[in-house]
């Protein structure tokens, strides 16, 4: 795909070394073994104490916050379609938990997380976060996928929430939204788009019937 | 008598081709927000997804990994006979969205709310919705599948009159601003507005108005269709692109549909249709013979009728 922004081709397992070259906004695609995971193995592998899935050497260390659109064969084979995230803020409690567990460096998913999140946690650990693009480009995610290595606890968590492990080439495109010293991409465009608002609303008018809770805070997030 | 198996054969190819073919006013709406882009990484964007929907037509894959949540949309003409009847229709719905689940594939994505139970097809208690509309002189069925994506871009708020048009446009864009961040609803989008109607109709009014109608078309109510232009370019001017990065492609488009309400009310509901604004439709005739399109028509002058008695002097004059 041409575009003005840069790209950068990334095989997997990544060095601490290799992350530190990637800059916020630059465009990567990976080659190596990914795997899914989200709330399901979290709260099985942390909360209920139940460990890794599997090895690091069968998982890899590059978590997708994802769920394929994918079926089994009446043979046993693994028949990945479609790929996209789920979105990323809502697993932030586990994460410390378990960039420890799993020892992942990359955290791919939809939409990022806050920077306090990455400040906090991300950091410390070396990891950074690789978001995915539209959030639809399903079918190129899936074009990049070479080979279903494996699933895991299907019986325990049905086929959405499963660890599936994917060999992946050229699979992208992403974006690094937040680079080893925990800067966002996200929230970089946020304060862009932030000094325009107040004279956006400008002829708008507050409901008269408010609401408990909610913030009027156009500059905040809802995340 | 229309027969079954043409409604249910009819059913899984429109399940495949909401999944993997956007249809085409979206994608011409797309291509325009493509080529006035300014912002960088909003244009990378949108050029990753024209590229997605080539890939997904190549390989016949689903667009989007997010099968979102298939429902049905049925308009049944008033001479028209089902074969079985309705309760067969509803079971031939419910088995084309479960097989074309696994033949896809598409991703299962529904569960039990509390239970979070999967049954990997797509079908569980309620699910597929399934919504009726009727139709006068004519003896087909019209078949609409809509995926719409699930999570973000939706919400209601009870306005009064005294809150106006500048009270819509608030809540207008207090939706696009939160869901816009970080692209939560996955713009650019088509965004369905719901005036009036009871509280739940309005949501409906909205929803429908988001998936059921093509871009470019507008509500047959000049005014309306004025506030239609002036609320697409208001979206448009927040200075957020896709993904929420910086740029001018937030709305497709902007559609309306209104009903009447609570004299002290004016509800409003805001519903944003994706990326992936999947949807498909087909007449299926008496003789088992199917045609396919991908503008629902959904809304018709019978179904927005606002007085008693519907004649239709229009209609039988010109045919
Ligand atoms: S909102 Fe639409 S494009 Fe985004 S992930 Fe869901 S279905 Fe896909």
């Amino acid at each position: 795909m041409s575009s003005k922004l840069k790209t950068v081709h990334l095989k997997l397992p990544a060095s601490t070394e290799d992350l530190q070259t990637l800059e916020i906004g630059s465009v990567v695609y990976l080659s190596g073994r990914v795997f899914t995971a989200r709330e399901g193995i979290y709260k099985r592998a942390i909360e209920e104490g139940v460990g890794m899935p599997a090895s690091r050497e069968d998982l890899g260390s590059a978590n997708f916050h994802c769920s394929p659109a994918a079926t089994i064969e009446p043979d046993g084979t693994l028949n990945v379609g479609s790929v996209t995230a789920t979105a990323s803020f809502r697993f932030a409690k586990w994460l410390d938990g378990w960039l420890k567990l799993s020892g992942c460096n990359i955290i791919i998913g939809k939409g990022g997380m806050t920077s306090e999140v990455y400040r906090d946690i991300f950091v410390p650990n070396n990891t950074i976060y690789l978001t995915t693009v539209g959030y639809g480009t399903g079918a190129l995610l899936g074009r990049g996928i070479r080979n279903v290595v494996g699933i895991h606890w299907k019986e325990e968590l049905g086929l959405a929430q499963a660890a599936w492990v994917l060999d992946v080439e050229n699979f992208g495109p992403f974006l690094v939204e937040s680079d080893l010293e925990g800067n966002s991409l996200f929230e970089r465009e946020n304060a862009k788009i932030a000094p325009g608002i107040d004279k956006l609303y400008e002829g708008t008018r507050p409901a008269t019937l408010r609401r408990y809770g909610e913030t009027d805070n156009k500059k905040e997030e809802v995340i | 008598m229309i027969p079954l198996a043409s409604l249910q054969r009819t059913a899984e190819e429109l399940m495949a081709k909401a999944a993997i073919e956007i249809p085409d006013d979206y994608l011409a709406g797309l291509r325009r927000c493509a080529n006035t882009e300014k912002g960088d990484l909003s244009a990378f964007v949108i050029q990753a997804m024209l590229e997605n929907y080539e890939a997904a037509k190549e390989d016949r894959r689903a667009m989007c990994g997010d099968t979102g949540v298939p429902r049905w949309y049925v308009k049944i003409g008033n001479d028209a006979r089902i074969d079985g009847g309705p309760i067969a229709l509803e079971a031939a719905l419910r088995r084309a969205t479960a097989n074309a689940t696994h033949s896809v594939p598409l991703r299962p994505n529904r569960v039990h709310p509390l239970w979070r139970t999967d049954h990997n097809n797509n079908v569980g208690i309620n699910a597929p919705e399934i919504e009726y509309s009727f139709h006068p002189n004519a003896d087909w069925v019209e078949l609409t599948t809509v995926h719409k994506g699930g999570l973000f871009g939706s919400d209601y708020r009870m306005l009064f009159p005294g809150d106006g048009i500048e009270g819509i446009k608030r809540f207008y864009l207090d939706t696009l601003v939160a869901f816009g961040k970080r692209g939560l609803a996955c713009q650019p989008a088509i965004i369905g507005v719901g005036l009036g109607g009871s509280k739940d109709a309005c949501m409906v009014l909205g929803k429908q108005a988001s998936c059921l109608r093509t871009v470019g078309s507008r509500n047959p109510d000049p005014k309306i269709a004025a506030l239609e232009d002036e609320l697409h370019e208001l979206g448009n001017n927040i200075g957020m692109g896709a993904m929420g990065f910086m740029g001018s492609s937030m709305v497709v488009d902007c559609q309306i549909e209104v009903g009447y309400c609570h004299t002290g009310g004016m509800p409003m509901s805001v519903h944003m249709f994706c990326l992936s604004s999947r949807r498909s439709t087909a007449r299926i005739y008496a003789d088992g013979r199917a045609e396919f399109r991908t503008d629902p028509m959904w809304f018709t002058d019978y179904s927005r009728r606002a007085t008693v008695e519907w004649d239709q002097p229009m209609l039988e004059a010109a045919e």
